[in-house]
Order: C-alpha cells, then structure tokens, then sequence
C-alpha cells in the first residue's frame, strides 16, 4: 500500500456515521483528496519537505500504551497537575486527569462535546484554522477529529494548577504518524495554563501532524505553552490557532529543542477590541534539525496589542525558520503590533531563514519588526575567558543568556526549571 | 614571573608593537605611559590572549612557561588578570553567577575543590568591602547598566576574588572621578603583596599618585623609549610627551 491508500484505509475504518462532526471528517477528507500534501513550491511550506516524511508503511492504527511510560515520562513537580494524554493521535480519556474542584474544568472527547451542551460552540470553531491554512494538512487531521479531545474551563473559573497535554507517538513497530486535535474553551472570565508537550517512544520515524484550536473568551486569560524535545527521529507539524475575543490576554510560549522536521503554525485572531497577546518562541537546535515557526497576528478590530520575540541558535548543519505574518485590517486602528527574530548561528553548516510579513491597512497604527542573524559576541566571548572560563563554558553562559528572556516567560516554576535543565544539558556547561 | 623579549605585534597589516623589553618580578609594580595610540593597550591585550593580534616576533615567559603558547583561559588560570580599559556588558549573566564559575574554574584547574555556597558568599562578602561595591549590584547582569565607576570597581573585585599573580590593569584610570579612583587604588594596593606583581597601563600620571610604582616605562611607537623610576612619571606630567620625541629620533637615528 502507499501513503494515500494507508490513509484511505485508515479514514474509512473510523466507520462514520451521519452525525455533523461525521460530516465536517467526511468533507476534510474530500478537501484532503483534492489537494493532497504541501508541495514545495507552496509559497507556505518552502522550508518545510512534508511531502517527503509520508512513508508507505505508516503505523497510522491505534495502540494502547502502559501508564508506567506515561509516569515516568511526567515532567518532575507536576503531579498535582491535570493531564490529558494522546497515545499515537487518539485521546486517552481514561489515562488522563481533571484535578480541579468540581465545576471548574472539563475534559472529554470531541466526539462527545460535539453532541452535548457544548455543541454550539464545538461547531463554531472547530475547523476555524482552515481560514488561515487551507491547505491539505490541516484537512487531514480534521478528517480524524472524532479522536480528539475537548477542555473547558468554566465561566469566570480560575484553574488552580496548570493542564500538562501529553502526547505519545509509539514508534515500536516502524513509521508512526499521529494526529491529535484538541479544542479549548477558555469561557468568559476564566484563566487557564496549558503545557502540550511530545514524548517519542521507540527507535522508528515519526510524524504528529496536530490541530490545537482555542477560543480566549472575554476577558479570559490563556497561558499557552508547547515545549518539543521529541529527538532526532520526530517529525510535527502542527497549528495552534487561538481567537481572542474582547479584552481577552494570551501568552504564549513555543520552545523547540529536538525533532527532525518540526513545523509550527501559530495563530493569534484579535477579532475583537482590546485583545492583548505575546508570543515568545526559543529554537536551540542541532544536528539536521529543521524547525519552521510561522506565526500571525491577525488584527481585525481596533485597540489590540501584540508583541512577539522569537530567538534561534543553530548548531551543526541545523535550520531555523522564521515567518512572522502581522495583518492590521482597515477597521484596526490603534493597533499596536511588534516583532523581533534574534538568530545565532554556532555551526559553519547551519542556516536561519527569517521573513518578517506585515500588511497594514489601518493609517492609525504602531508596528514595528526586526530580525538580526550572527554570531557569538567576541568581545564578551574574550573576556569570559580572560577570566579563565574556558571557551565552551563562556560560549555556555552566552547562550543560556540569550537564551533566557525567553524562559523568564514561562511563569509555571517546574516547567522553566524543567527547560532550563534541558537547556543547560544541552549548552553542557560544565565545572 | 614576566619576562617579554623583542615582542612584536599586528592587527590586520598594521604593526603596533616592535619589539618591547620588560622583566616583572615578584612584588614589584611597573608602569607604562606613553601617548594615544603609542600601543599601551595592545600590549595589555596581547599578554591576555586576545585574538584580533598577531605576535609576529618575541618571546614572553610567565613564570617558566610560554605564554604566548597558552589560551586566555589557561593565561588566567596560570595567574595572569586583566583590568579592561572598556569592560564588556553581558545581558543574562549575573556578576555572582560568572565570577562563581571563574574561581571554581581555576581551583580545578589548580587541583582544588569547588568552593561550596557558604565559602564562595564568605570570600565574596570580603572582596567587596575592598572595593566598597554593593551586593545588589552583583546580582545583576554583568556590566549592565553599570556607570564607568561600577565597572572599574568590577573589575578590581574580580581580581581580588582570582588573586592572580600578575595583574595588568588597562588604562583603569580613565572615566574614573577622583573618589572612584581612590578606591580603585586602595584595592589594588591591599592587594598587593610581595609574591604579586602589577603592571599599571596609564596615560596620566594621575593614577600613580595613588598606586605608587617601582618602575616607569615610556611607551613610543611600538617601543619602551625610556625607563626610570616614579620620578619619570613626574617629569613626564611636567613636560608632557613631547619630551620624549627627541629621545626617540636619537635612538632610532
């Protein structure tokens, strides 16, 4: 079989029946059929071969997995947390975990909010990030949404502890390709802080192609972290599309440190006014790494704030990619939008590819962008090691402390020090 | 301890040092003035490692060890310290954290344990009332936002924590009020012992009222032009640079 009867297969083993999500997989699937993969010469996917990851003996089944892998897997002090747990792209509702007081977090399947009380909204975002990426990828995964999960944090509620979503991709028996979907309802009033986060297991290839769509009510907050450390032998693509709705905040912070190709979308719709998001982002990359960030800001109505800093540092024969959309429509005056890339280039093989996009149609606005590529500081490198600090423990320092305006942004104490181990492991700082 | 034999040095094509003479022993403090542009500086460069440099001829002996030979880290932890005429802002490093690492470099490099929390603090606490610097100043990033005057007094705290056996201190005298200076001067003097050596690069003869010199070395062009004792400095306050030129066209002619 090749990669599109595998998947035929695999569409059509659901067993659909006549119900309206069944309806939105069967046109996704239809619109999957038309336009196939992302090519190259897509102007949106030029660094990002996903064409090429598609094996013709892709595991693409489900498969259950042992909740000791899922222990040893939590990331250390989050215990207390609230977990939803995906094995290979399906939601485990029983291995997962609401630890909030009674009426104030919900987690079930899509399958079943789509036929409940939340229904009504359920159908007025699921599929919203098809407007910004109409593209085959991301109809395929929503031709198998039924597996995906929902979570709602309840009007004017307050999470006590964050929700940690944990991804699982098996790749035991050979290629796995996963692809999970996630609907957040983060109601008017309410905050939440969501970690999605990716564990590969086995030795084989993989790919987690992901949907994240998430409605920030009014006046919500919504601390949004995805952290992928998958290793060399994980492929993602994936979109996080969050709407704001009115003096709604987000925060959101995208850390890359491992993966083979990694591709992240992230969508920031200011569709109404005094809507406030930052978005941070941190690649620390190495070995033949490929990760692509594109982000937009999509401001539609007036008094909305934006700010976004993404940093790269690339060794070896790694890429960073970053694409970094702001529009401003004609009717968001008093907009306030900002963007900076900062990239560092370690190994003579490594690239950064940086394309800031601004299309501004409002006379009323700030906006501003940059992006700088370079290298180490030789004047600072020189003087730590002036001081006897040898030249791999200075050029340590130096990262870790380009590297650290971003991890102050993540305001959940274990899972910056979780990073920050991560990231001084990786910098090898030693004494 | 230092022994610099017919050094010479370029950056790009342009040479800057031909060819300096200068023994350092122990406990002795030297001086070297001379004019802008006269290689003061490089020369305090060179003798740290710093890369922009080319040696193109000499030798330099630190302590029975090839100096030249050896990376700025390892110079460092041989003992050698370097004052930065302009030193360098780090966003993202505090002063703790960087000077923790270097003395805990050199003590391994030295064969010794890593200094535990409590002994580091205890050795910290004493070297900044040397310097009369505050706490919350080495709690932030290095440098940053530091005046001329924190930055110097740095600079002398950092060498009090590595108490290195030769210091050169690159023109720290400049952008320093006379209040800062003093306290620069203080430090270094209380440092000062008869195993240690200094080697104070000053344009003004300002600084050596306050750190007194066993020797003065004018620098011209490339070269050491004349030697003397802390009256040279005197002379050379009095008469300016010029003075010296003669010598100079007498030498070279």
């Amino acid at each position: 079989m090749d990669a599109t009867q595998t998947l035929k297969a695999a569409f059509e083993k659901q067993n659909l029946s006549n119900g309206k999500l069944s309806e939105f997989q069967n046109e996704n699937w239809k619109t999957f059929s038309g336009l196939g993969l992302p090519a190259l010469k897509h102007e949106e996917w030029r660094y990002t071969r996903i064409r090429n990851i598609f094996k013709d003996d892709m595991n693409v089944d489900d498969q259950s997995i042992n909740s000791s892998i899922i222990e040893k897997n939590t990331i250390p002090g989050t215990s207390t947390f609230s977990t939803v747990i995906f094995v290979n792209g399906r939601f485990q509702s029983a291995l997962s975990k609401n630890a909030e007081k009674d009426g104030i977090l919900e987690i079930k399947a899509l399958e079943v909010a789509a036929g409940d009380e939340d229904a009504e909204f359920v159908y007025r975002n699921l599929g919203h990030s098809q407007r910004y990426h109409a593209d085959g990828i991301n109809a395929l995964n929503a031709a198998f949404a039924a597996g995906g999960a929902y979570v709602k944090v309840n009007e004017g509620k307050h999470m006590e502890q964050p929700l940690i979503i944990y991804h699982f991709s098996d790749s035991s028996n050979g290629f796995r390709f996963s692809q999970p979907r996630i609907l957040i309802n983060a109601t008017s009033g309410s905050s939440i802080q969501v970690i999605e986060t990716y564990i590969h297991i086995g030795s084989g290839e993989s790919l987690t192609n992901q949907v994240t769509e998430i409605c920030t009510g009014k006046d919500a907050v919504l601390n949004y972290i995805k952290l992928q450390n998958e290793g060399a032998q994980a492929n993602h693509t994936g979109t996080t599309h969050i709407r704001q709705l009115e003096k709604s905040l987000t925060n959101a912070v995208t850390i890359t440190l491992s993966g083979k190709l990694v591709r992240n979308n992230l969508n920031m719709v200011m569709e109404a006014e005094h809507g406030e998001c930052h978005l941070y982002g941190l690649y620390l990359l190495n070995g033949e790494t490929i990760a692509d960030n594109h982000t937009i800001v999509d401001n539609a109505m007036p008094h909305c704030y934006s700010n976004e800093l993404y940093k790269g540092i690339m060794d070896d024969k790694s890429t960073g990619v970053f694409n970094g959309k702001i529009f401003v429509r004609k009717d968001a005056q008093k907009t306030n939008a900002y963007q900076s890339n900062k990239n560092i280039l370690l190994g003579a093989n490594a690239s950064a590819n940086t394309k800031p996009q601004l299309e501004i149609f409002a006379d009323d606005v700030k906006c501003s962008h940059g992006c700088t590529i370079g290298k180490l500081d030789e004047d600072a490198l020189f003087y730590l090691r002036a001081r006897g600090i040898s030249e791999k423990n200075a050029q340590a320092l130096l990262l870790h402390a380009f590297a650290i305006d971003i991890l102050d942004q993540i305001k959940i104490e274990p899972i910056k020090a979780y990073v920050d181990q991560l990231i001084s492991e990786r910098l090898s700082f030693q004494i | 301890m230092l022994k610099i034999e017919n050094l010479q040095a370029r950056i790009e094509e342009k040479q800057i040092l031909k060819g300096i003479n200068l023994e350092i022993k122990p406990g002795e403090i030297h001086a070297i003035m001379g004019p802008n542009g006269s290689g003061k500086s490089t020369l305090a460069s060179v003798l740290a490692g710093r890369a922009d440099y080319e040696v193109t001829g000499g030798t330099v002996d630190f302590l029975g060890k090839d100096l030249l030979d050896m990376s700025p880290e390892d110079r460092a932890k041989e003992g050698l310290f370097l004052a930065f005429q302009y030193p360098v802002e780090i966003p993202g490093v505090s002063t703790t954290n960087f000077i923790k690492t270097a003395v805990n470099e050199k003590r391994k490099y030295q064969g010794l344990e890593p200094l535990d929390a409590a002994q580091f603090l205890k050795s910290m606490k004493e070297k900044m009332k040397l310097v009369q610097i505050d706490q919350s100043l080495l709690s932030r990033s290095l440098n940053e936002g530091f005046s001329g005057g924190e930055k110097k007094r740095n600079e002398i705290f950092q060498m009090a924590m590595l108490s290195p056996k030769l210091a050169i201190l690159d023109e720290t005298d400049s952008g320093l009020d006379i209040d800062a200076l003093r306290i620069v001067a203080n430090g270094v003097n209380q440092l000062h012992t008869k195993e240690n050596a200094f080697l104070v690069v000053t344009h003004y003869q300002r600084l050596l009222e306050y750190i007194v010199p066993d020797f003065v070395h004018v620098l011209y062009n490339g070269r050491i032009v004349k030697s003397g004792t802390k009256e040279l400095a005197l002379e050379l306050e009095e008469k300016g640079y010029d003075f010296i030129k003669p010598d100079f066209v007498e030498a070279t002619a």
